[in-house]
């Protein structure tokens, strides 16, 4: 693990402040300030393009993918800074797990796709990683549809089961954060379902901080809500108050459907 | 009508049929060179013409057509006997012929020289005296036996003379070597080497004598023969390849003779400057110098690629880069070949010859045209269809999953090799496929930097160090070049050409398919799930 990384008891996991994000001469962030805290689950909302999905990107730094972006303010992660050139973002990615809005099973086995951080980690014990398959698609909840097939291309899985997979995937290298960015807008009702219950059980060990277009869902899954609008963060607080007694109008307008 | 033209099924009549006019016109061609290629090694029958003027003439139509002048069908006899007639062929009109026969005991022989002779077996004689214990024709058969078990007696000898020249090769360019170098203390190993090299000549002298005595002996023993119109011939047996009697051959027979030409077509050497017999030389050729081409160009077109593609900033640069890339492919052959000259031939080859063999200069070594700079020519000839391939390929998988695998802690180069690269693979077989195809068919550079009509050994064998890069070789493409456009008998060597063109299309259908085989099973392993 990276020096620059180190834990702290507080409750706060990650703690964003003064975030500006530029791509080119698009402002997409703009002085982003919030809190999250451990094993709660933070839901991002807000109408397509208002920069939810930038700032989860943010957290794992997959916008240095981006060669256009440019990022100014602070985001610690444990304390630590994670917007420094010297930060070690192998191992922050290995602490900070993503699922994405696509399932992206990868052209292998089931068994080799969980097992796929493990490995470029520099596990190979055989016992270690069928424990540790298990373990993760236990959680994932998939472990009875799959457990027979485990040898089988995970091409062949259907999208909700493929996306369970992903978060298997993303759970085995036991990160601290899941970041999931709208992990259900591409399934199906009862898919979402599953998700939306997954996402309940394993608040008790990992925080989670989900982009979601679907404000039900966000009432139903999350501790704490964040309403962005137009790069800036309008208003974040529990969900129960910013769904029933928000403090700004547009939130109020957004969450009755007035706009977005 | 006008409703007609706005449903759009005009186009797709226009669409439907410009790819049928391809596919008639790749048919045609494939058609074309199988009929000419494959009748030629079936054993026709020899006809025997009467004349109205009192002449005959023996041998095997191989055409008829109207004669321009008077517009009289005529027939093209192929009458063999070279060394009697002068040419092969004859043109007769059908008006002039009195009646036609299947002799049966018409004789075909394919000899080593002058082509085939059509007539009829007298008798053979060894050594003078006529042996006629039996017909003529077992007799033929059992002298045969004969002379290719003497025949192989001799192959001892000719090993043991090749490598007596090989050693006193050896030894010549190790005095040279030594008296390079100049010490004085090497005094007594060139004494030692140069008595060596004496007693390998004197040797090699000595066995040649034994092997021409052995030799001639051999060629005492001949056949006679009679030509349709009653002159004799001997043939000595050592230059008779086959003896056929197609008129009285069953058609199981006929077969028989058929693959075996086919087997001698593929594993033998070539005669009678290439019209003649096998093809087995440039077929290797061809085939070991489009594998080093692959060899070079897959992995550098890879690694360019990924660079390109993963690594490089999209910038002016690597746009430049790649539309130079782009057009690399459209160079012009020769091109390459007169740059593989210069560059491999002379510069690079030339530098070892100074640096590694000095003592065999003047005559160069590396720096003339060989197996080595051809295949490394066509690879940079080829390089740009692997580039573009494998780019495509890396460009079309789902961003999904090299984020995935990032996400997931991988650095980009684990990303590469374990996702990528694996998903990337079809793609790169495609444009390899491409490429071996490109290059099997390439003749023009490799006319300049090593392809040669007769190439006396194979660029692989038995000696130390088994490749030897720096040989020259035979190649199908130029073959038909060769002897459709350069042999002194265009018209008894135009079947050559259809095989030889068949041969290389095969080739060609062959490397490819195997490609496509294995591509195929890769991408049913990585084919991308969509939901």
């Amino acid at each position: 693990m990276s020096k620059t990384i180190e834990k702290n008891s507080g409750n706060t996991i990650l703690s964003v402040s003064e975030l500006n994000l530029h791509y080119g001469e698009a402002h997409a962030l703009k002085g982003i300030n919030l809190d999250m805290a451990r094993n709660q689950v933070t839901a991002f909302i807000g109408p397509s393009g208002c920069g939810k999905s930038t700032l989860l990107r943010c957290f794992n730094r997959m916008n240095d993918l981006v060669e256009s972006a440019r990022i100014e303010g602070s985001i610690r992660f444990d304390g630590a800074e994670i917007n420094e050139p010297n930060t070690d973002v192998i191992s922050l990615r290995r602490r900070i797990g993503m699922v994405f809005q696509q399932s992206n099973p990868f052209p292998k086995s089931i068994y080799e796709n969980i097992v796929y951080g493990l490995r470029i980690a520099g596990v190979n014990d055989k016992s270690t990683l069928d424990e540790v398959v298990e373990r993760s698609l236990k959680s994932a909840a998939i472990w009875n549809e799959v457990k027979d097939r485990l040898h089988d291309s995970a091409l062949g899985l259907s999208g909700g089961q493929a996306q369970r997979i992903c978060i298997a995937r993303a759970i085995a290298v036991n990160p601290e954060i899941i970041l999931m960015d709208e992990p259900c807008s591409a399934l199906d009702p009862i898919s979402t379902l599953k998700i939306e219950e997954l996402i309940e059980e394993l608040k008790s060990k990992y925080t989670i901080v989900i982009v979601t277009h679907n404000m039900q869902q966000a009432a139903r899954v999350s501790d704490v809500t964040a309403f962005f609008y137009l790069g800036e963060l309008i208003e974040a607080g529990g969900t129960r108050k910013i769904f029933t007694n928000p403090d700004k109008k547009q939130t109020e307008d957004y969450i009755t459907g007035r706009f977005g | 009508m006008k409703i007609f033209w706005k449903t759009g099924e005009p186009y797709v009549l226009a669409t439907g049929s410009a790819l049928a006019v391809i596919l008639v016109m790749s048919l045609a061609l494939i058609g074309t060179v199988m009929t000419n290629g494959l009748g030629y090694f079936w054993p026709d029958e020899l006809v025997q013409f009467e004349l109205k003027d009192g002449s005959a003439a023996l041998g095997q139509i191989t055409q008829r057509e109207k004669n321009p002048i008077t517009g009289e069908q005529r027939l093209q006899i192929k009458v063999a006997n070279r060394d009697l007639l002068g040419q092969d062929f004859r043109w007769i009109d059908e008006k002039e012929i009195k009646s036609r026969s299947l002799p049966s005991k018409a004789v075909l022989i394919e000899r080593r020289e002058h082509g085939n002779f059509f007539g009829f077996l007298n008798g053979v004689t060894a050594e003078g005296v006529t042996l006629n214990t039996l017909p003529p024709e077992e007799t033929l058969e059992q002298a045969m036996t004969i002379v290719s078990d003497k025949l192989s007696k001799t192959d001892q000898i000719r090993k043991e003379m090749s490598d007596l020249n090989n050693k006193a090769e050896h030894l010549r360019l190790k005095l040279l070597r030594l008296e390079y170098s100049g010490s004085t203390k090497s005094n007594i190993e060139i004494e030692e080497s140069k008595e060596s090299r004496e007693k390998a000549l004197s040797d090699f002298t000595e066995l040649n004598d034994v092997f021409s005595n052995k030799l001639a002996e051999i060629g005492e023993i001949t056949a006679q023969f009679t030509d349709v119109s009653g002159g004799t011939k001997d043939i000595a047996l050592v230059d008779i390849v086959t003896v056929q009697y197609p008129n009285r051959m069953t058609f199981f027979e006929k077969c028989g003779a058929y693959i075996e030409r086919i087997r001698e077509l593929l594993l033998d050497d070539p005669r009678e400057s290439n019209t003649e017999g096998g093809l087995f030389p440039a077929i290797f050729g061809t085939v070991m110098m489009v594998m080093l081409m692959s060899v070079f160009s897959l992995p550098f077109g890879v690694i360019a690629a990924i660079y390109l593609r993963e690594y490089a900033r999209d910038g002016v640069m690597t746009r430049m880069i790649r539309i130079a890339v782009n057009n690399l492919a459209g160079v012009p052959s020769i091109v390459y070949g007169v740059f593989g000259l210069g560059f491999f031939v002379y510069g690079i080859g030339g530098s070892i010859d100074n640096l590694f063999f000095p003592e065999r200069l003047p005559t160069p070594t590396f720096g003339t045209g060989g197996i080595l700079w051809s295949s490394l020519t066509l690879a940079l000839l080829t390089v740009p269809v692997v580039i573009v391939a494998t780019e495509e390929s890396l460009a079309s998988i789902p961003k999904g999953i090299r984020e995935g695998s990032l996400a997931l802690g991988a650095t980009k180069f684990q990303t590469l090799t374990k996702n990528l690269l694996p998903m990337a693979t079809p793609g790169i077989m495609t444009g390899l496929i491409l490429s071996m195809a490109r290059a099997a068919g390439e003749v023009a550079p490799l006319m300049i930097i090593g392809v040669v009509k007769l190439a006396p050994t194979l660029p692989f064998d038995a000696n130390f160090p088994y490749f030897h890069m720096d040989r020259k070789f035979m190649h199908l493409g130029f073959h038909i070049y060769d002897v459709g456009f350069q042999s002194p008998n265009v018209e008894a060597a135009k079947p050559m050409v259809y095989v030889t063109t068949m041969l290389l299309l095969a080739i060609v259908i062959i490397a490819s398919s195997s490609a496509i085989y294995f591509r195929n099973r890769m991408r049913g392993k990585y084919t991308t799930s969509t939901f």
